[in-house]
This record gives C-alpha cells, sequence and structure tokens, in this order.
C-alpha cells in the first residue's frame, strides 16, 4: 500500500532558513542543508523549499543551497517560489529539485503548466493553489495570498491538471495559520475533482489534525506544514507512529 | 566506475550525487566509448516513452545500450530508463522499445481501481517475488520512492519485486546484468543507496 506523505516545508530567504529554531543537534538553524538532513533523518517523505527572496543575488544563494542540499539528501524536493517561466523550471532543476510547484506564475501566465509538463513530464509540474471562500465559492488568490483573482478554485484546478499538473497542493487561506485542523470541506471537494494526487496544507496544529485530515478525507496523498515542524509543536517521528496506531499507512 | 547515460532526459543530478555518496565513481556522458569502457552502466529517464526513445535513438546511444547489455556488464535501467528496456509501452500510442527485457508498459488508468490518484507519487513497500542480486541489501517490505503513471506487464522471468497500488506492478527486475527500478533509487532515501550499493557490487559476465 502506498503510504501518506507528510512534508515539512522550509522558506528560505537569500539562503538561508527563515524561522529557524533549535534543533538539538543542529548548530546553524538557518541552514537549509542542516535543516533538510535533520528531517530526512526524522522520517519526512519529501522537502518543499519555498524561495521567498525577490532579488537576483538572493535567487542564486539559492540555487547554490538546493543544489547543495541535494547533493546530500537523497528524498524527493520539490521547489516553488518566483516561478514563472521555462526557464525558472530549468533553473532549479538543474540544481537538483525534482519537482517544481506553480502558483501565481500559472495564473500569469496560464500556458505555462502545459509547456512544462511537455518539456519535463507530468510528474514534475506541482499546482500550488491559495484557496478562501468569497461569497459561497472557493475562490483563488494569487500574491501569497494577498489578491482575489476571481478565478473559481476547483475549476482552475481541473483545469491545470488536464493541462498536466501531475500533483496538486491545496493551501487553504480559511484555515491557514488558525491550527484547528486542515480545510476537509475543501480537500473533498478538490479530491472529487481531480485524480491527482492531492497535497493537504493550511491549519494543522496537531498531530491529531493529520490522523482526522487522513480518516476524513482518505484521498488526500499527503499533509505539508512548516511552522508546527519548526517549533517542534509536532515530531514526525511520534507523528508517524500516530498515525500508523490509527491505522494510517505512513513509511517507518 | 559507472557511466550514467546522458540522452537529452530528466535530471541527473542527484543519481550522479547518490553515487557519488556511496563512494562510487561515476561519468554523466553521452559519448558511446565512454559507455563501453565503463564497469557499469545507468539508463535513466523521466517523462515520455515516445519521445525519450527517439531521443535514444536518434543520438545512437541505443547501439551502446545493446552493446553493454552484450557485453554482460551490470545494466540498470531506472523509471522511464527501466521500462525503455521492455518490448513496447502503450503510452500515448505504441511504441518499440530496446526489447533487452520480455514484457510490455502500460497504463495505470483502466487497470487500477477507480478513485485511486494516477500518477502514484509517493513511498510504496517493495515486495520480493525473486532472489535478485539487485535487491539483496534490501529487506523485504522496504518503502521506496515511485512516481509513475504507466508500468510494466507480462515481465516474467525478470520479475524481481511488486509493489501493491490498487494492483500488483512491476516495482523492479531483474535478469542475468540486465537490471531496472521503476522507482527511484536516487530519491528512496537511505533504502535507495543500499540498492545502488548493490547494484555496484553486482560482477559483469
Amino acid at each position: 500500500m502506498i503510504t501518506k506523505r507528510i512534508i515539512p516545508c522550509l522558506d528560505v530567504k537569500n539562503g538561508r532558513v527563515v524561522k529557524g529554531v533549535n534543533f538539538e543537534g543542529l548548530q546553524d538553524v538557518n541552514s537549509p542543508v542542516q535543516l533538510a538532513r535533520f528531517y530526512t533523518d526524522c522520517g519526512a517523505d519529501e522537502l518543499v523549499f519555498y524561495d521567498i527572496t525577490a532579488s537576483a543575488e538572493g535567487r542564486s544563494l539559492f540555487t547554490d543551497v538546493l543544489r547543495e542540499t541535494a547533493s546530500r539528501v537523497f528524498i524527493p524536493l520539490t521547489v516553488g517560489g518566483g516561478i514563472t517561466t521555462l526557464d525558472d523550471f530549468a533553473r532549479v532543476l538543474n540544481c537538483g529539485a525534482d519537482k517544481v510547484s506553480v502558483n501565481s506564475g500559472a495564473i500569469k501566465n496560464p500556458a505555462l503548466i502545459g509547456e512544462a509538463a511537455k518539456r519535463y513530464g507530468d510528474q514534475c509540474v506541482v499546482l500550488s493553489v491559495d484557496i478562501k471562500r468569497v461569497n459561497g465559492e472557493f475562490r483563488v488568490f494569487a500574491r501569497g495570498g494577498r489578491d482575489d483573482t476571481g478565478l473559481e478554485a476547483l475549476g482552475w484546478i481541473e483545469r491545470c491538471v488536464g493541462s498536466g499538473a501531475g500533483e496538486v497542493v491545496v493551501n487553504s487561506i480559511d484555515t491557514d495559520g488558525v491550527r484547528g485542523g486542515f480545510d476537509l470541506e475543501l480537500l473533498r471537494a478538490v479530491c472529487e475533482r481531480v485524480k491527482v494526487p492531492v497535497v493537504a496544507s493550511g491549519g494543522a496544529g496537531s498531530e491529531r489534525d493529520f490522523v482526522t485530515l487522513f480518516k476524513e478525507a482518505p484521498q488526500v496523498s499527503a499533509g505539508l506544514a512548516a511552522s508546527i515542524f519548526h517549533f517542534m509543536e509536532v515530531k514526525i517521528p511520534e507523528l508517524k507512529r500516530t498515525l500508523s496506531e490509527n491505522g494510517i499507512c505512513v513509511r517507518l | 566506475m559507472t557511466a550514467i547515460i546522458e540522452y537529452g532526459v530528466g535530471n541527473l543530478f542527484s543519481l550522479k550525487c547518490s553515487l557519488n555518496a556511496i563512494g562510487e565513481e561515476s561519468v554523466v556522458t553521452g559519448d558511446a566509448d565512454a559507455i563501453l569502457k565503463a564497469d557499469r552502466v545507468i539508463l535513466p529517464g523521466v517523462g515520455a516513452f515516445s519521445d525519450a526513445c527517439a531521443k535514444l535513438r536518434g543520438s545512437g546511444l541505443d547501439r551502446a545500450v545493446y552493446a553493454a547489455a552484450d557485453s554482460g556488464k551490470p545494466l540498470l535501467g531506472i523509471c522511464l530508463g527501466m521500462q525503455l528496456l521492455f518490448e513496447r509501452s502503450f503510452e500515448y500510442g505504441e511504441y518499440s522499445g530496446l526489447g533487452l527485457l520480455k514484457g510490455e508498459i502500460v497504463p495505470m488508468r483502466g487497470r487500477i481501481p477507480a478513485g485511486i490518484a494516477i500518477p502514484q507519487i509517493g513511498w510504496n513497500q517493495l515486495k520480493k517475488t525473486k532472489e535478485s542480486r539487485i535487491l539483496s541489501n534490501t529487506r523485504e517490505g522496504e518503502y521506496v520512492y515511485f512516481v509513475h503513471s504507466f508500468f510494466a506487464e507480462g515481465c516474467e522471468p525478470s520479475l524481481a519485486a511488486t509493489t501493491e497500488y490498487g494492483i500488483n506492478m512491476t516495482a523492479a527486475v531483474e535478469l542475468e546484468n540486465v537490471c531496472g527500478c521503476q522507482f527511484h533509487p536516487e530519491k528512496s532515501g537511505s533504502a535507495g543507496l543500499d540498492i545502488l550499493r548493490a547494484f555496484c557490487a553486482m560482477e559483469g559476465r
């Protein structure tokens, strides 16, 4: 049986992890390479590096750390943040990324997903969507959740998957940061519309939220979170044991 | 020394790094002589079957793969590289493969129960179906990382391990010196490195 994946997400700015914290044994809490190794040893199933740098210098620092991480960490790496062209795909894939996550870039240029999937394969293209309820419908937001695009989210996701997105990360703005659990209603609605793997993001506050996610929305393939892992509020080895004890198949 | 065949398909950075991590010297090359001089050969690949096969044949490197297989040196196909070793593929049409192994590549769609996501992306367990050298360091039930929408069918006697994704599907194959993994050993953590170690310990004929 395929296992449910647990994915920590690291925000990287100018080549350094933002919100680094004191893990025991980590000398440099802001080092992407050290944190990536730490999470790999903890049993993380994949890692997401999200580049929140705006400058060209920051971008090249990012690819440096990506290359160093990929040369020492042998689990799948997804890279997102500022991906707007095929050249951006090439830039991060050549440094060892396995999958590339596109968000605002696909909204600005809807052909990007199709072109990238044709060149690199569907498995490489991850659609990431920030979604918020507006007037009773799920709406796509752009620029880190700041701008309402007016796009209806389920239709948008279906269209992008039709163009070649091989996986979808669903980030609920309504539950993000609240730590009251994942947005099950939204996730179920997305899983009904598309057959590709769906990754839940936004809202995890405890181990229990992951158990609920995989029990109540069993079609969801993975749970992604950032700060609860960074601040050790949820420890991945314990989380995986809890999931396993609750009959959810995980890699132990 | 391992030659990783470069034919314009996919990203070979991680594969090279993973060999480096187990102390195996390697070269990423599209040069037939370098491939034939190596002790063992890896045929990688991601993307579409027809496209990859056309690139391999277009570059003439299909002949280097045949020569490597004939010479008896260990040959490992990874992911799409494994699929290319078979007779034919039904990925968006019908295309002939290298035919080094018996079997064909078929879509998951229509063959696995509805409601299971396609592609398979994630960690799944290996079930060994025979003794093999490639999985000699690998425990039964080990988790490895898969990313695929098509799989090899009818590939006994090379079948070495399956994985369960709605149905039992081919995960690893081995017939004499020719072996393949549907999963990515270079992305399967320490379990994957063990499999690469086993490959690098294989003796040629």
